[in-house]
């Protein structure tokens, strides 16, 4: 029988204004086992957990429960107090009173005895625990960027100049994301190229870095600080060493009516290509779906007009394997399909576009070379219509729920842009709130209406109608004049909702990362832990977190990095010493808790025994207590109650269970 | 509860639709095709509700003007179904009148074979005099 020592937390008012504390202390006092109990108003506090460390030596306590908050709070804390009091740590037991109890009930009678009943059950608890130690792993001193769009490139940056490797999967042809095909941006209007070309080339040449484009993440396997990842760099026809980047290829090549996915789609590519000038590498990809060569057998016309011998179409996919002590997603986002949203006529006509097409309409390597103009005839446009909101805050099953976040801040910077350099444009802009909370933000959309004359109506828009001499009727609300109003429009600009990238479901699956419902990455904590995911060693950078700009994606970025940074400047970690083992006695070889471990931990071997004077050989399961998550699925899955799980041991909850029922 | 709050749960009772979730956008507004024919607007029919103001619904012309084309209901992004509110506010009418229009046996006379049923339905509501 252990000696056990009792602490029953107020924590403030939380747990001491619904469960009475001391009506606790009185009962579980007298339970058998308890040889101490106390209440006390923060254990947290250093005098509380002064409190653990005198009881333990006055008492000669074997085992503590602390009755206070959620275990996720402040476990790690109070095993601490107790190892410093001589204990091994995981002698304590907290029995949540906060989260579980007080919180959730309002009667403090009723709360009292489910406190009570709690206590007990910890107390029984503790009465089986044994002194448990964690193993050592080591970290490997690499870390894995994936995606390599502005968040990837000032994680893996960051990361870079703290001193350690860092390896960049990007699955486009170049680095730069979204960034390089904005035009300029808000709230300062600098060129987005100008300002992202820079980090681009610093990541190219940082001596720390190794970025892998045209690239995607095959299999990862292991655990936080030895994870092991499959690369596969896609076959790219052209060979990184010999190429010069020239560029006379894609000139050539006779195959061009490859939408170009860069330009939204809006103008062809040819099939050998890099995405835009600044690309980086500036090696082309030849898109085998598109090149006559791959198709036909004939051309080859790249082959004979590269100088530099570069063209390669025997290449293949390459698997490069290497291992990483931290990986990083920064897979980014894409626009949603506008598939149903008939109402907007996008798929009608061209002069109805998203703001990430006008993006590209205004920039000086676009389609239209910067001008602006109507995409079905190349006119210039008298009257430009604005909406925002398309797709965001939908709670029907068409779009997304969330607010979007960027679209009020880039609607008021195009509206501004445009009256800028085309003051005889008019624009109007429908929106439902406008959202500007940021530095100097509100004064920049503020502008917009005062200084550029941008006509800002409260409304939405019901209807876009395509009229046979190439307008668009626009049929929408004026909330504010409590009007339906119909305007002719040149064109129509849809702020459309943002959502994460595609393949981030995937990712997700094979980092045992986990994902909200709208597919973004999950962070630990929302307040606390922002930039770690619930797996060890998978930390968020930029929007597959949630809607950011390019300020807070790269805020985030360098908050990511520094926890990386963090796990690598280790040389072991501790691993968790709750992990399954299986007694070999009981053990019948089946296989099934292999087939439901999600680490892959388990495997088997065949030893020698001696059961009752016979020898025989007997094929039993061994856990890896380096992959061993302590999930539990395998002792539930155990037809011989053979595996058990240190620290939560069948016995161990079963004892809790007939205290609770007690 | 007032008399105005009790019709107001009846209408969101009948229609089944929860007004809190409008966020004002206005989009059932655009949408509308008998707009310019109403004196409350349809994203007016929500906050009339939200207010208890049923009274003014229930006498105004938008009570007869709405189509039950349930265009709003379609478009809403929120879901809201601002079309069924004025049904429903349409129903509370001609439940406490009790007068109808058509009688049940006078229909099959008019039947068109191309008639869509859910004009029927609305015509049903709406003619009720
Ligand atoms: C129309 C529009 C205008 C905007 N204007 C502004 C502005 O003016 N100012 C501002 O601050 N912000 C602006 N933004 C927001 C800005 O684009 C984002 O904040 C920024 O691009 C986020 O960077 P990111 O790296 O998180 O994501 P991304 O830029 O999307 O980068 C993600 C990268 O990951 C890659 N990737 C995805 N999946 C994988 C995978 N499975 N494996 C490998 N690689 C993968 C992608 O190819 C991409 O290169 C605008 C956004 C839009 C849509
Ligand atoms: S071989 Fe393919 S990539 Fe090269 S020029 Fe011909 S079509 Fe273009
Ligand atoms: S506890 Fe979970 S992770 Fe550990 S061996 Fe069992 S199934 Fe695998
Ligand atoms: S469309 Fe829906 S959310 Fe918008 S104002 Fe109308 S009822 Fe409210
Ligand atoms: S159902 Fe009525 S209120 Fe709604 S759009 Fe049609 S006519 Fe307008």
């Amino acid at each position: 029988m252990q000696r056990i020592g009792v602490f029953v937390c107020h924590c403030g008012s939380n747990i001491a204004a619904t469960v009475d504390v001391k009506k606790v202390v009185e009962i579980i006092s007298k339970e058998p086992g308890v040889a101490h109990c106390e209440d006390y108003q923060y254990m947290c506090s250093e005098a509380g957990q002064a409190k653990i460390l005198e009881a333990v030596k006055e008492k000669n306590l074997s085992g503590i429960v602390v009755c206070s908050c959620s275990p996720r709070m402040h476990e790690g804390t109070f095993r601490k107090a107790a190892e410093r009091a001589g204990l091994n740590p995981y002698m304590v037991e907290i029995a949540n009173i906060r989260e579980h109890c007080s919180w959730i009930h309002k009667d403090m009678e009723e709360a009292t005895e489910k406190a009570v009943i709690l206590a007990r059950a910890a107390i029984a608890k503790v009465n089986l625990n044994a002194p448990l130690f964690p193993g050592e792993s080591r970290v490997t001193k690499r870390a894995l960027v994936i995606g390599g769009g502005i968040a990837g490139i000032q994680t893996a940056l960051d990361i870079a100049d703290a001193g350690y490797e860092v390896d960049i999967v990007e699955k486009t042809p170049s680095i730069g994301g979204r960034m390089s095909q904005l035009d300029k941006t808000f709230p300062t209007l600098d060129c987005s190229a100008c300002i992202l070309t820079p980090k681009m080339v610093e990541a190219a040449a940082h001596e720390k870095i190794t970025i892998y484009t045209y690239s995607e993440v095959d299999k990862v396997s292991g655990f936080v600080g030895d994870f092991t990842v499959d690369i596969r760099k896609k076959a790219r026809s052209v060979d990184m060493d010999k190429c010069t980047g020239c560029g006379l290829c894609q000139e050539k090549c006779p195959s061009k009516k490859t939408p170009s996915e860069f330009n939204r789609g809006l103008n062809t590519r040819s099939a050998i290509y890099t995405p835009f000038a600044q690309a980086i590498p500036n090696v082309p990809v030849i898109d085998r779906d598109a090149c006559i060569k791959f198709k036909t057998g004939k051309c080859g016309l790249c082959e004979k007009v590269c100088q530099a011998g570069a063209i390669n179409y025997d290449q293949t996919d390459e698997i490069v394997t290497e291992k990483y002590g931290a990986i990083v997603v920064a897979t980014g986002f894409d626009t949603i399909k506008l598939d149903n949203y008939d109402e907007y006529a996008y798929n009608q006509s061209p002069d109805v576009i998203t703001s990430l097409e006008l993006e590209r309409v205004m920039n000086a390597a676009g389609p239209t070379k910067g001008h602006l103009e109507r995409l079905s005839d190349g006119k210039h446009p008298e009257h430009i219509v604005f909406v925002q909101c398309v797709g965001s805050r939908c709670n029907d099953n068409r779009g997304k729920s969330y607010c979007s976040k960027i679209c009020c801040m880039y609607t008021a910077k195009h509206a501004m842009l445009i009256r800028d350099k085309y003051p005889d444009v008019k624009v109007t802009v429908f929106y439902i709130d406008v959202r500007t909370p940021g530095k100097n933000f509100d004064e920049f959309y503020r502008r917009a209406v005062e200084e550029y004359g941008v006509n800002y109506i409260k409304g939405q828009v019901g209807k876009v109608a395509p009229q046979p001499d190439g307008k668009l009727l626009v049929q929408a609300s004026d909330l504010l004049d409590n009007k339906q109003i119909k305007m002719e429009a040149d064109m129509v600009v849809l702020a459309t909702a943002i959502e994460p990238s595609s393949s981030v479901r995937k990712i997700a699956t094979m980092l045992t990362a986990s994902i909200d419902t709208n597919n973004f990455l999950t962070e630990s904590h929302a307040k606390l832990r922002p930039v770690e995911s619930p797996t060890a060693g998978i930390f968020l950078s930029g929007v597959c977190q949630g809607p950011k700009d390019i300020p807070e994606t790269v805020a985030q970025a360098g908050a990511a990095a520094v926890k990386a940074i963090g796990l690598l400047a280790k040389d072991k970690l501790l691993t968790n010493p709750c992990t399954a083992k299986s007694d070999e006695l009981l053990c019948n070889g089946c296989s099934v808790c292999a087939n439901v471990c999600p680490y892959g931990a388990i495997s088997y071997e065949v030893i020698q025994v001696n059961d009752h004077g016979i020898r025989e050989e007997r094929r039993v399961a061994r856990v890896n207590n380096a992959l061993c998550q302590g999930c539990g699925a395998c002792t539930v899955a155990c037809p011989s109650g053979a595996m058990d799980l240190q620290g939560f041991s069948n016995r161990q909850i079963i004892a809790e269970v007939d205290a609770i029922c007690r | 509860m007032s008399h105005g709050a009790n019709k107001a749960e009846k209408i969101k009772e009948i229609s089944g639709v929860n007004p809190l979730r409008c966020m004002k956008c206005g989009k059932c507004s655009a949408t509308c095709p008998a707009f310019d024919e109403m004196d409350i607007k349809p994203h007016q029919f929500v906050s009339y509700v939200i207010n208890d103001d049923i009274e003014a619904l229930t006498s105004s012309k938008s009570l007869w003007k709405c189509l039950s084309c349930f265009a709003c209901i379609e478009r809403c992004p929120r879901d809201v179904k601002p079309g069924k509110l004025i049904d429903a506010a349409r129903q509370l009418v001609v439940r406490e009148k009790g007068a109808d229009y058509l009688k049940a046996d006078e229909i099959p006379e008019l039947l068109d074979e191309e008639l869509p049923q859910q004009l029927l339905v609305s015509a049903f509501r709406r003619y009720r005099r």
